[in-house]
């Protein structure tokens, strides 16, 4: 699974840095990147599933299965 | 179409409604209490609701509508985002001010391009890391909030707790006494309960404010300070310092919008668990969902509404939106949308999928977010932690403010270690 952050919609919520600090990185204005080019890793697609559905954003989109 | 004198205030506030969806309105005290069956009727009727009352707005009700305006600026302007429009003489002296220094509270009341430099100012003060530096502060009062009463066997969780953490942790980041809390409760009292209808209290408030902000800065002009003032005084945006009207301005939003908004959502997690025996029983036995809790919380009882101006005309669905009118930004009935979230009219403490829109959306993104969430999770823990049984001894005594921030002002609780 691989995941990406639409810098353009991201507002720095942090909502998915909260629930995914493995997958997601922020910046001094909130605004939000995803680790490791966005591979998910194993195991973890439950939680990259989560962080998109409470983006208020809707900043987070699956890029691959 | 003629533009709409938003100074022109209708006969009729203080008339009971007879129709939500054509002469709402927002100060009505039923409304206050309880507003969500209003919101549900008129989702179905009319889900963007019209109102010629204090100087003519619109209330959507849609969690789609309200995220659609709230992306619609600068159309719909923040220039002016009080729910209720100053009076004639104010509304004359922030145009003047303006012309001359630019916007009076930056970044709430900017649009684009005026607005992303000054919310690239503050970001960083409220960044997630440095929130945390702020946690130990937070604690610590939390607990000599609960060491000062606990003996008594009875609290006001409004009084006592939820209002005295937010304004001593707001005046410890922004680098001003912590010991003058009642003080700043006072004032943002004055600006954003008592000022909403008191013409006169708003002005003395806003005086007083601005007043005091421009002292902490002659203070600290030959001698900077480390604190959140100091860098705003030494910050540049296109390569000029900031006036000292704009320090003073940026200053007045973080310590108005980090005192009511906060003060109210803890008061109102504590009053629904002092309500609530079946959440309070689950949270103690089940500590580890307090950060979803939270957050269904911050959703079920979103305490923050803003305004919007509209400048140009523009239409969404069948709301035809004539210049000078207000748009009330409706987050608190998004969040009950049940489009978008399942039973949406009950708290459901381990709600795991929660797109809420209680901090806004768009470019005013509620920059103290990260700050609300991490005092909401200390004020709740601590109190979890120390003490053992608590409920609302008379729920009928609770009050609720509304209008721009809905909250409870009164709680008074038993309380046992
Ligand atoms: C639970 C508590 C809080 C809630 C629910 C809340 C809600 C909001 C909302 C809905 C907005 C967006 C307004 C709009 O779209 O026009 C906003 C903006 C803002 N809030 Fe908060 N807020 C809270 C606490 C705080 C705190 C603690 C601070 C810290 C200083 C703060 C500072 C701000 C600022 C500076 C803005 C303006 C951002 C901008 O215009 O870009 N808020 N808040
Ligand atoms: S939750 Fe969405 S808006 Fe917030 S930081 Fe993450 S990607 Fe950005």
């Amino acid at each position: 699974m691989r995941i990406c952050v639409d810098a353009d919609k991201c507002e720095g919520h942090n909502r998915c840095y909260s629930l995914a600090p493995e997958l997601f990185e922020v910046d001094d204005l909130g605004i939000a990147s995803a680790l490791n080019d966005g591979h998910v890793p194993a195991g973890l697609e439950a939680k990259a599933d989560l962080a998109i559905a409470n983006c208020p954003e809707f900043a987070i989109t699956i890029v691959e299965e | 179409m003629s533009d709409r004198d938003p100074s022109d205030m209708s006969p009729r506030e203080g008339c009971p409604v007879h129709d939500w969806a054509t002469d709402f309105d927002v100060m009505d005290e039923g409304y206050i209490k309880d507003p969500a069956p209003v919101w549900e009727e008129l989702r179905d009727k009319c889900p963007i609701a019209h109102t010629t009352r204090w100087g003519g707005a619109w209330l959507p009700t849609k969690y789609d509508d309200v995220r659609e305006m709230a992306r619609a600026a600068p159309t719909l302007s923040n220039r002016s985002p009080g729910v209720i429009p100053p009076a004639p003489e104010m509304r004359e002296l922030l145009i003047a001010e303006v012309k001359e220094f630019g916007s009076e509270l930056p970044p709430i009341s900017a649009d684009p391009p005026e607005h992303k430099p000054y919310k690239q100012l503050i970001l960083p003060l409220f960044s997630p890391k440095a929130v945390e530096e702020y946690r130990a502060f937070t604690e610590n009062l939390a607990n000599e909030l609960i060491d000062k009463h606990i003996a008594s066997g009875k609290m006001d969780a409004a009084v006592d707790y939820a209002q005295q953490i937010p304004p001593r942790v707001i005046a410890y980041i922004i680098g001003i006494d912590p010991g003058r809390a009642d003080d700043f409760t006072d004032w943002t009292r004055g600006i954003i309960e008592l000022g909403q209808t008191d013409p006169e209290a708003r002005m003395k408030y806003r005086r007083l404010i601005r007043d005091f902000f421009q002292e902490m800065i002659e203070e600290r002009r030959d001698n900077p300070r480390d604190d959140a003032i100091s860098k705003l005084m030494a910050a540049e945006i296109n390569g000029e310092k900031l006036s000292d009207y704009s320090v003073i301005g940026v200053c007045f939003l973080l310590l108005v919008a980090g005192i009511d908004t906060t003060w109210s959502s803890i008061g109102s997690a504590l009053w629904h668990f002092g309500t609530h025996e079946d959440d309070r029983k689950r949270l103690y036995a089940e500590p580890e969902i307090l950060p979803t809790a939270v957050e269904e919380l911050l959703r079920y009882y979103s305490p923050v509404v803003m305004a919007r101006r509209v400048l140009d005309p523009i239409k969404f669905g069948e709301a035809d939106m004539v210049p000078g009118e207000k748009v009330i930004m409706n987050f608190p009935a998004a969040n009950r949308d049940p489009d978008v979230f399942d039973r949406p009219d009950e708290v459901v403490l381990d709600r795991e999928r929660n797109r809420h829109i209680a901090f806004g959306v768009g470019i005013h993104r509620c920059a103290g977010s990260n700050l609300a969430r991490m005092e909401m999770d200390v004020a709740l823990r601590v109190w979890f932690n120390r003490i053992g049984e608590f409920e609302v001894t008379d729920p009928d005594a609770v009050r609720w403010t509304g209008g721009q921030v809905r909250g409870v002002r009164t709680a008074p609780m038993r309380i046992k270690a």
